[in-house]
């Protein structure tokens, strides 16, 4: 790649995924500041690294990978995996107190604001494989290369997750 | 096989990641366990409940702006012609002008982009439409409720055209009905949502436009706004688009 073009080729192929990136970003931080500064670091960070992305592999793969590698050494995302969010084994996970069945989960309205306020509430590692899969809509495989991660933690991530979830949405129906 | 032997793989199922030879296992034991069944949709629903409510924020202008700064892609539009014979008044009205024109021309193709983003990846999704049918009878109703409009559709009946389905979608921080119809071996999303604030600088096509590769076309009607996009030839975009406005 000519050193020259190197940033329109950059932009043409980063600039669309602005809207995803951001969206991910503040799913990530809960804060529109701390999004937006991780969003234009992620960017500046992927143009410097850009003559080492391999043309042909998976760009927006790569741009989220920088991004969440962003979080993770950002100030807000050293203090978020310092805590123990998560146990593989399922000790230190809360699960909500309302068991949800099928049937109720399939009755009832349930607003988006309601599921708005229970992925806030996902552990952050929970929040980022249910975010991956099903609003970007990634491959199982895709999500682990992402977060480097074996594929089979993913696959237990994303039913634990969306486990919690229910429980959560469940007992928000219940509150009503 | 038992429910115990499936039940740790309903989300592989959702996520369209089960194995091709699993599936068809998996579909016929749906057909006769109501238990497995009621728990897949539950599942199906959480996800599409999830990709709707988690597509949530929105970069602001300014960010967007900084951002093309950062990386050098700012298109530096200066005046070059400062036009020192012109009184200073007339000179800020002309620049004032411009400068309305050149934001609304900026816009229009921020919203355009995002569109194009919006059809791109609902043309690579596993499942590119929540509503799978091309009865225009079942796509309708399903967005009642979902959407504030009526989702009009045309009589395809001895056309080129099929309805493939439709998809709940969000622009501009507003819900929008996203139409994705197929002719021969391609793809037309057709969007409406309602149209203020920014999205009215999209303003009339009355013919096709090529625009990143892709042709579109737009128009207000109602108050309501209508973008098709696809990788089909202007005349085929234009057809339905004739079509759609006759719907409406």
């Amino acid at each position: 790649m000519k050193e020259g073009s190197q940033p329109e080729a950059f932009a043409e192929l980063a600039l669309p995924l602005m809207r995803p990136l951001y969206n991910f970003a503040h799913w990530l931080t809960r804060d529109t500041h701390e999004a937006e500064d991780l969003v234009q670091d992620a960017y500046v960070r992927a143009l410097k690294g850009f003559s080492s992305f391999q043309p042909g592999t998976n760009f927006r793969a790569w741009m989220f990978r920088i991004l969440r590698n962003a979080f993770l050494t950002s100030r807000m995302g050293t203090k978020m995996v310092q805590v123990p969010l998560e146990d593989e084994e399922g000790q230190e996970i809360e699960m909500p107190a309302v068991k949800d069945t099928p049937e109720s989960a399939l009755m009832g309205a349930r607003s988006r604001q309601q599921i708005q306020a229970a992925l806030e509430r996902l552990p952050v590692n929970f929040r980022e494989v249910i975010l991956l899969c099903d609003v970007e809509e990634m491959k199982y495989q895709e999500i682990a290369d992402l977060l480097d991660i074996p594929l089979g933690t993913v696959m237990s991530r994303i039913a634990r997750g969306r486990k919690l979830l229910r429980g959560m949405l469940a007992e928000a129906q219940l509150r009503r | 096989m038992d429910c115990e032997f499936w039940q740790d793989k309903v989300d592989a199922f959702v996520d369209d990641e089960m194995p091709s030879a699993q599936v068809r296992d998996f579909e016929s034991h749906l057909r006769e366990c109501p238990a497995c069944s009621a728990e897949t949709v539950a599942r199906q629903r959480l996800k599409i409940e999830t990709r709707a409510a988690g597509q949530r924020f929105m970069p602001s202008a300014a960010l967007q702006e900084r951002i093309r700064e950062k990386i050098g892609s700012r298109k530096q539009e200066r005046w070059q012609w400062w036009p020192t014979a012109v009184g200073v008044a007339a000179a800020l009205v002309l620049a004032i002008l411009a400068g309305q024109a050149w934001n609304r021309a900026q816009m229009r193709n921020e919203l355009a982009v995002q569109l194009v983003d919006q059809h791109v990846a609902t043309l690579a999704a596993v499942n590119p439409v929540d509503v799978v049918s091309t009865d225009s009878h079942t796509v309708k109703p399903w967005f009642a409720g979902k959407v504030p409009f009526s989702v009009d559709l045309p009589n395809l009946e001895n056309t080129p055209y099929s309805l493939i389905g439709g998809k709940f979608v969000y622009f501009q921080q507003a819900p929008a009905a996203q139409l994705l119809f197929g002719i021969r071996k391609h793809k037309i999303s057709v969007f409406i949502f309602r149209d203020h604030g920014n999205t009215s600088s999209l303003g009339e096509e009355s013919a096709p436009v090529r625009r990143n590769g892709f042709v579109t076309q737009t128009w207000s009607e109602d108050g309501l706004r209508y973008f098709a996009i696809s990788d089909v030839n202007g005349e085929d975009v234009r057809k339905l688009c004739e079509m759609l406005k006759a719907a409406s």
